[in-house]
């Protein structure tokens, strides 16, 4: 079977359960107790290992179907979690990483499993040897297997560890649990139906946690005239047996279960972990369905709608210039669907920060071990939506970010004591929506930047002399940190501080279109404030007219628009030049820098002053046509890498017009 | 083997292009110039919501200028993936020629580096584009 097609969706869905693999670890690390976030881990295993034995991955398969059976050991409570565990289990999910990662560049991802696969059976048979090493473990053993021997001949039906939790809390709580016998009469026809009614009746006055056999078969009549159900209630035996008086039904049999097992015949003193299992009841994820959809396709409906917009435009001009009675009705109603379609279609290529954020919890844990500290990462605003484009972008500097702030913002443990701060140091991330711009910000308490290292470093690497350091404030000394060739960092370690760091997230925040701040107080922490717009697919934009041609200026680079009479130019040395409240505004027009054709003199002109990274530049043009929202083409291969054009944008009249790249205008 | 070709005129002289490199035929439309472009590149195109880039053939095959009229035809053709609008004079029909009234051509200088192959009707000579040289930027 030539399954290469299914590559990209074998590789999106297997990085999905990679994700849900770390994100349930995690969970389990802090809440061991939780089974039911074991079943998602050993399910997401399972399916990875289901998926890559069928692209025939036998690497991936040999891993998976190893961790399966240890999380199945685990399961069966035959072994005991502990932070080993845990750890290789994360050294499995980063090493099946690694090997998607080469099977999407197309590389066969044969790894030298042996080490791990051997360290999982270690895992998988030693421990079992060590709990029954201790003599009271022994014991303990022995106790357990008594009670669930004791169980199964009172019960013969045996629960899961679950089912034995709920059980044990719901009688904790006064609840009674009942095991009830159900007969049907030998002559039921709807035996399905007569059970049914049994589930709903009991429903009212309780929760049913078990049957025998399984809901799914009682309702498909696999049994015979007899079912059993377990039932969580307050009620007494009388209520109970009123609220089964249904026709052809019987309760056989009807007795109180006591727990016999405990959980603190349970060892776990081998994790140090607070049992904070709750008495759950349903607990459900709502799943939303969804679709995979290549973005390749969300583009192109974008441009089909944009063109639907379009031609709108004109059957409106045509309405207007020839009176058709109910014409008029009929466009206003595709105004609105048209509207409608494109909000849709722009929501459409939104996605949750979420993805992007969920990568950090595991990040920020493996660094802290690694480093020794001790932090806490708060994540807010996982909600935020943005386009797709910067999603995918914004992953890279927010790590840099990340790793900075754990590698020399926040101290170590003993030296947050010293300081008398919380030894818990705390890492915030999160992502707010303002205007039509996102805010994503990372925040620690750590000890600042320091302004003296800042100055010496600066010093040391050339960025600036030393009288320029004399005149600079204090935040344009803070922001030469995103210089390139500048690290803190007095040790370089693996973490953090190759010299790579901030330039790389300020020209790759830059190259979204976006701003990158920092504040910081000694002593306090620092916050990295990072400013990006919703989409790079479409921006807001000043339309301005030379000759006959239109172009579009970005409105983030525009700082403010100004009218001008010819007269007020000044020449300065062959620079035209002029006062914009008493400074000197340098000016150039934009019809001999793009070569513009045709000889139109306006007595007035307008000038659109726009920043090109510190410098104040006055653009000439002869109209200014409005602001508008447009959407950004790319211009194609053939013509990429002009200077001055950043792409082009079709307007509302079907004309394509070019946008102005500030930076490489001139 | 017979292929076909979409037959066209440019300055008075008829030529063809490969009918699998051609993706539609349009009327002529506004264009609007892009600054600093190479200077055989008219301008871009609005295609359904797709930026398109016009070559425009005079300039690149080095042939007089004539001004559009009626006739006047953009093919939007695709070359590896890269969709490119062709200015013509006009477009005649469809041919079909097989294999041996094909032709290399004996000249290789100038302008006639973007000539594939000549092909011959009975007294028809037809200069059959080479469309991945006319899309190169790098051949002037």
């Amino acid at each position: 079977m030539d399954v290469s097609k299914y590559l990209d969706l074998f590789l999106e869905e297997a990085m999905e359960h990679l994700q849900t693999l770390n994100t349930g670890l995690l969970n389990l690390e802090s809440n061991p107790n939780q089974l039911n976030l074991l079943n998602e881990i050993f399910r997401s295993a399972h399916t990875l290992k289901g998926m890559s034995a069928t692209m025939g991955y036998d690497s991936i398969t040999q891993l998976t179907h190893k961790m399966e059976s240890l999380l199945g050991k685990i399961q069966e409570r035959k072994l005991l979690l502990n932070q080993e565990i845990i750890n290789t289990l994360f050294q499995c999910v980063d090493l099946l990483e690694n090997m998607l990662t080469k099977i999407r560049e197309g590389e066969t991802p044969n790894v030298d499993l042996k080490g791990l696969l051997d360290k999982l059976t270690v895992l998988e048979d030693g421990q079992v040897v060590t709990e029954l090493k201790t003599k009271s473990d022994l014991e303990k053993n022995v106790k357990r297997k008594n009670s669930q021997e004791q169980q199964q001949e009172t019960l013969e039906i045996q629960f899961n560890e679950y089912e034995n939790s709920v059980i044990h809390e719901a009688i904790l709580k006064g609840f009674n649990v009942w095991k009830i016998t159900i007969s049907l009469s030998p002559d039921c026809l709807m035996k399905g139906v007569r059970a049914f009614m049994v589930f709903r009746n009991l429903e009212n006055i309780g929760e049913i946690i078990k049957s025998v056999p399984s809901v799914q078969d009682i309702e498909d009549e696999k049994f015979d005239h007899e079912f059993i159900l377990f039932l969580i209630s307050k009620q007494e035996q009388k209520e109970i047996e009123a609220a089964l008086s249904i026709s052809e039904i019987a309760v056989k049999n009807m007795d109180k279960v006591k727990s016999k097992k405990t959980r603190a015949n349970l060892p776990q003193d081998d994790v140090k972990m607070n049992n904070k299992t709750t008495f759950v009841s349903g607990n459900k994820h709502k799943v939303h369905q969804t679709v995979r959809v290549d973005i390749g396709r969300l583009d192109k409906l974008m441009n089909l709608v944009g063109e639907l917009v379009i031609n709108k435009t004109r059957l409106e001009q045509i309405c207007l210039a020839n009176d058709v009675p109910g014409l008029n009705e009929i466009i206003e109603q595709i105004n609105r669907i048209t509207a409608d379609l494109q909000m849709v279609v722009q929501n459409v290529r939104m996605v949750s920060i979420e993805q992007v954020f969920n990568r950090f919890p595991r990040m920020v844990r493996d660094l802290t071990q690694e480093l020794g500290k001790n932090v806490e990462l708060i994540l807010e605003g996982k909600d935020t939506e943005l386009d797709r484009t910067v999603i995918d972008e914004i992953g890279d500097p927010l790590v840099h970010l990340i790793r900075n702030a754990l590698a020399h913002g926040l101290e170590s443990p003993e030296e947050r004591k010293a300081v008398h701060k919380n030894t818990m140091g705390i890492l915030k991330l999160s992502a707010r929506h303002e205007g039509n711009r996102i805010i994503i910000c990372v925040e620690d308490d750590g000890r600042g930047l320091d302004l003296e290292a800042i100055k010496k470093k600066a010093l040391e690497n050339n960025l600036v002399s030393a009288a320029q350091l004399e005149m600079m404030d204090e935040q344009a000394i803070i922001n030469l940190i995103f210089e390139s060739g500048f690290s803190t960092a007095k040790v370089v370690t693996d973490v953090s501080g190759r010299g790579v760091g901030l330039d790389v997230v300020k020209s790759k925040i830059h190259a979204l279109s976006g701003q990158v701040f920092v504040e910081t107080k000694k002593g306090q922490g620092s916050r990295f404030l990072i400013k990006l717009p919703l989409t790079l697919a479409i921006i807001q934009a000043l339309l301005v007219k030379v000759q006959e041609e239109v172009f579009a200026i970005p409105l983030a680079n525009i700082d403010e628009t100004t009218s001008l009479e010819t007269n007020q130019i000044k020449n300065i040395q062959g620079q035209l030049a002029m006062l914009l409240r008493g400074r000197v505004l340098p000016l150039v027009y934009i019809q001999n820098i793009l070569e513009v054709p045709g000889d139109k003199q306006a007595a007035e002109l307008n000038v659109v002053v726009v920043q090109k990274g510190e410098q104040k530049i006055g653009l000439i043009v002869e109209e200014l046509i409005g602001q508008q929202e447009i959407v950004i083409s790319s211009l194609g291969k053939l013509l990429s890498g002009l200077p001055g054009i950043a792409g082009a944008s079709i307007l509302g009249d079907g004309k394509v017009s070019l946008i102005l790249d500030i930076r490489t205008l001139f | 083997m017979e292929n076909q070709f979409i037959a066209l005129k440019l300055s008075n002289e008829e030529y063809a292009v490969d009918i699998l490199a051609v993706k539609e035929i349009i009327r002529w439309t506004h264009l609007t110039r892009v600054p600093k472009a190479p200077f055989f590149i008219q301008g871009v195109l609005n295609l359904r919501g797709n930026v398109i880039p016009v070559i425009n053939s005079h300039l690149r095959l080095q042939l007089s200028v004539t001004t559009p009229t009626e006739k006047s035809r953009i093919i939007i053709l695709n070359v590896d993936d890269l969709v490119v609008g062709f200015i013509v004079d006009e477009v005649i029909e469809v041919i079909t020629l097989s294999k041996e009234m094909l032709e290399k051509p004996q000249l290789v200088e100038g302008s006639y580096r973007f000539i594939k192959n000549i092909g011959k009707i009975n007294d028809r000579v037809i200069i059959i584009l080479d469309l991945d040289k006319i899309v190169d930027l790098n051949l002037y």
